[in-house]
């Protein structure tokens, strides 16, 4: 894999920046509001997708269990709605309460009345959560596989939780979060969609540029490097463990952030965002759009997205097929993902295979700069 | 006592379903190192060719054996989804050897690929096209080594292939019109009646046990036995267990290391089939079934220790026990006067959901003692 990055320059870069604002800015007024809400949920999840990347692509930490800090998220914004907007059902408690006879407040949902704890709960406790079942999977050296299928399994025992406790946290059918109230507003309305879906995007590229920066520098480094040979890293004197469970807690915070974002514009937060099948398909977005590479995880997450709903609405069965053959050619044709290709090799190895560029048999820098050097 | 036999018997039935599931993983984990995430869906093949064969046997001509179709479909089961498995390897598993994830992600994408199969293509033609794998895989090697030799084998198993496929669509389509309820593709579940003999219960020691359990403890018993054999007993059985051991080795040595590849795989598979019909005499058979089990499997081997037999059978058992122990909240009923907190958390746990919970946590609490489970594998190297 070759390491030349493209270069642009700084005027194309800037007007880039001013184009893509000007589309977020504009997009409520261009889009009907079905697929501006489509376009915010997409975006939301292009939120995890940077996590699972942070873990998998740089770290080489394939987890399987995203889904729970995901959901972690949703639940802390949908409770936060509901008891603000519980006042006028009995006992100033949420109104599914009342279906199962339960008349006092769980203690936990105590602290939820307040925005601020609500603001910092929505990342902290995922985080919080994600680092607890890192450490305590890292410090045993369980990896590779091992993690995988522990995360998944610790999926499992969240989803279970919240499936059974229909007294604590209404169980298997969520809680609905489009009839609360925000500000004032409903949180279905169309204003507040619209302004869910600017928080929406200002989000994904605040935590890009926050992944770019942790990617960045000696931190970033020692991420790879833990990629690519763990053992190495520990006989140099770094504490694996330490940098993995950090990394693993950044992600569970950007997958909480990400499903808070995702409950209050789908208007509903339930187990169903921890089943398994959920969690993999966050693996696919990343590996589709090119691990390793930031930008690949959000354009992954967006378009695979959306087309699996343009897919889902046309021929309702083909989407599996589809989704599982991606799958398998992410996998075995195109290991790298879609940008990966294109920054790598790919379109070299594409062009000259139709004998449109010159082959190059030994290192493309020594060949290619020793030409430019000849004609000067 | 009667409490205690009971609550025994009850463990090891649902440890036996795990263990039979968990088997064919454990051999392709273990001795291979490729993570099947496709397992549960070969199961579910397994559990969909014991409805087939069930239809099947209710046709005129075979209504004489139809009691005996769940024996049948036990070895139909094996080859279904062990030729389902030889063409996984063939085509995709064998790009992945040396990289575990890479293969957890591509059998992902089969096993959803196979789910959508099965609910929207027609049974009968699923058949078939089951029996032209069978025959275009297998034909050509039944030729004898003059032809494999010759120049012309290609066109050879070309024609093996066609006449394959062709007798494939004459299969499925003879299926099709002569059992309707396979001719249509359908998303819902179906049911299989386990034959008269196999209804019913049967009475030890005073305590009343389903015979249906009973006969997936013995189909259990008999896999285990038999691939306990196959590896220690059988030559190929000693050439798995070589590649298992150092695989540049055994190449060197003369073993087909492909050759083993492909044996351990489609026997992983079958024995996924097997626990298929085991599945099916349980409950309802959906395009979903595999899934319910697959995370359960990965769990005991895990925590049986990877590529050993002895610990995957412990495990499950144990799984099973202690599933049964705190699903039914059975410790109440043994000990009735325990104090109230105690109990409160005990009932709490007593439902089939609550007690994968506690199951799973007690999992990730023994790894933090154990990471390597019961039974780890020795030796001295850095890990990878």
């Amino acid at each position: 894999m070759s390491f030349s990055k493209i270069k642009f320059d700084k005027k194309i870069v800037l007007s880039f920046w001013i184009i893509l604002i000007a589309l977020i800015i504009a997009a409520p007024t261009i889009l009907p509001v079905f697929r501006l809400n489509l376009l915010g949920r997409y975006l939301s999840l292009s939120i995890v997708a940077l996590g699972v990347d942070l873990i998998w692509g740089y770290t080489g930490l394939l987890s399987l269990g995203q889904g729970i800090f995901f959901a972690l998220g949703g639940y802390c914004a949908a409770m936060y709605l509901q008891i603000t907007s519980s006042s006028e059902f009995p006992n100033n408690i949420p109104e599914f309460f009342a279906l199962y006879g339960v008349e006092k407040l769980p203690f936990f949902w105590e602290p939820f009345r307040s925005p601020v704890f609500t603001f910092f709960a929505i990342w902290i406790i995922p985080a919080l959560v994600a680092g607890l079942i890192g450490f305590l999977v890292f410090r045993n050296r369980i990896k590779g596989v091992y993690f995988s299928i522990l995360t998944q399994a610790s999926l499992l025992v969240f989803f279970n939780f919240f499936n059974g406790q229909q007294k604590l946290i209404n169980g298997t059918n969520g809680l609905k979060t489009d009839v609360t109230q925000l500000f004032g507003q409903m949180v279905g309305s169309e204003s507040m969609q619209r302004l869910f879906f600017w928080v929406t995007a200002t989000l994904v590229i605040a935590s890009w540029f926050f992944a770019k920066w942790v990617v960045k520098g000696r931190f970033g480094n020692i991420l790879i490097g833990i990629r690519d040979d763990e053992p190495r890293v520990r006989f140099t004197g770094y504490n694996p463990v330490i940098f993995k469970t950090i990394i693993f807690s950044i992600a569970g915070g950007l997958a909480g952030i990400s499903g808070a974002l995702y409950t209050v514009q789908s208007g509903i937060v339930s187990p169903q965002f921890m089943t398994v099948p959920f969690s993999i398909e966050m693996v696919i977005w990343v590996a589709v759009g090119g691990r390793g590479t930031l930008l690949g995880a959000i354009l992954g997450a967006v378009f695979i997205n959306y087309a699996k709903s343009l897919v889902s609405e046309a021929l309702p069965a083909s989407w599996m097929f589809i989704q599982g053959g991606l799958f398998i050619l992410v996998v075995t044709a195109l290991p790298e993902g879609v940008l990966g290709w294109l920054q790598g090799d790919g379109p070299r190895n594409l062009l000259q295979r139709f004998g449109l560029k010159r082959k190059i048999e030994t290192y493309p820098s020594l060949e290619i700069n020793k030409k430019e050097g000849n004609n000067e | 006592m009667e409490l205690l036999l009971d609550s025994l018997f009850n463990g090891v039935a649902i440890g036996s379903v795990l263990l039979v599931a968990a088997l064919g993983l454990a051999i392709v984990f273990g001795l291979m190192g490729v993570i099947n995430l496709a397992h549960g869906e070969l199961m579910m093949l397994g559990a969909y060719t014991t409805y087939v064969t069930q239809l099947i046997f209710k046709l005129p001509i075979l209504k004489p054996f139809y009691n005996s179709y769940i024996i049948v479909s036990i070895f139909l089961a094996f080859i279904v989804s062990g030729v389902v498995g030889i063409l996984l390897e063939k085509t995709i598993i064998r790009k992945l050897y040396g990289s575990p994830l890479e293969t957890l992600l591509a059998t992902w994408g089969v096993s959803l690929i196979l789910q959508q199969f099965v609910r929207s293509v027609p049974l009968a033609y699923g058949t078939g096209l089951v029996i032209s794998l069978l025959i275009g895989l297998f034909l050509p090697t039944t030729f004898p080594s003059k032809i494999k030799e010759s120049i012309n084998f290609k066109y050879f198993k070309f024609s093996s292939w066609i006449f394959a496929a062709l007798t494939g669509v004459l299969t499925g389509s003879v299926i099709s019109s002569s059992v309707s309820k396979l001719s249509r593709a359908s998303a819902r579940n179906v049911d299989v009646t386990a034959p008269s003999w196999m209804r019913g219960q049967v009475e030890i020691i005073g305590t009343a046990f389903p015979k249906t359990r009973l006969m997936i403890i013995v189909i259990t018993l008999i896999s285990v036995i038999a691939i306990t054999l196959f590896l220690n007993q059988s030559a190929w059985g000693m050439r798995i267990r070589a590649v298992t051991q150092n695989r540049r080795m055994s190449d060197c040595l003369g073993i087909s290391t492909e050759k083993v590849d492909i044996i351990t795989f489609g026997i992983g598979s079958g024995l996924a089939g097997v626990a298929g019909v085991a599945v099916s005499l349980l409950g309802s058979v959906g395009p979903n079934v595999g899934g319910n089990y697959i995370v359960g499997c990965f769990m005991v081997v895990v925590l049986g220790g990877v590529g050993n037999l002895l610990g995957t059978v412990l495990a499950s058992f144990g799984i099973g026990i202690m599933t049964d122990l705190i699903g039914a909240g059975r410790l109440l009923s043994i000990w009735p006067d325990m104090p109230l907190p105690l109990s409160n958390a005990i009932n709490f746990f007593a439902t089939t959901s609550m007690a994968r919970v506690m199951i799973f946590a007690l999992i990730v609490i023994f790894l933090q003692f154990k990471p390597t489970g019961l039974f780890p594998q020795k030796g001295r190297m850095v890990e990878n």
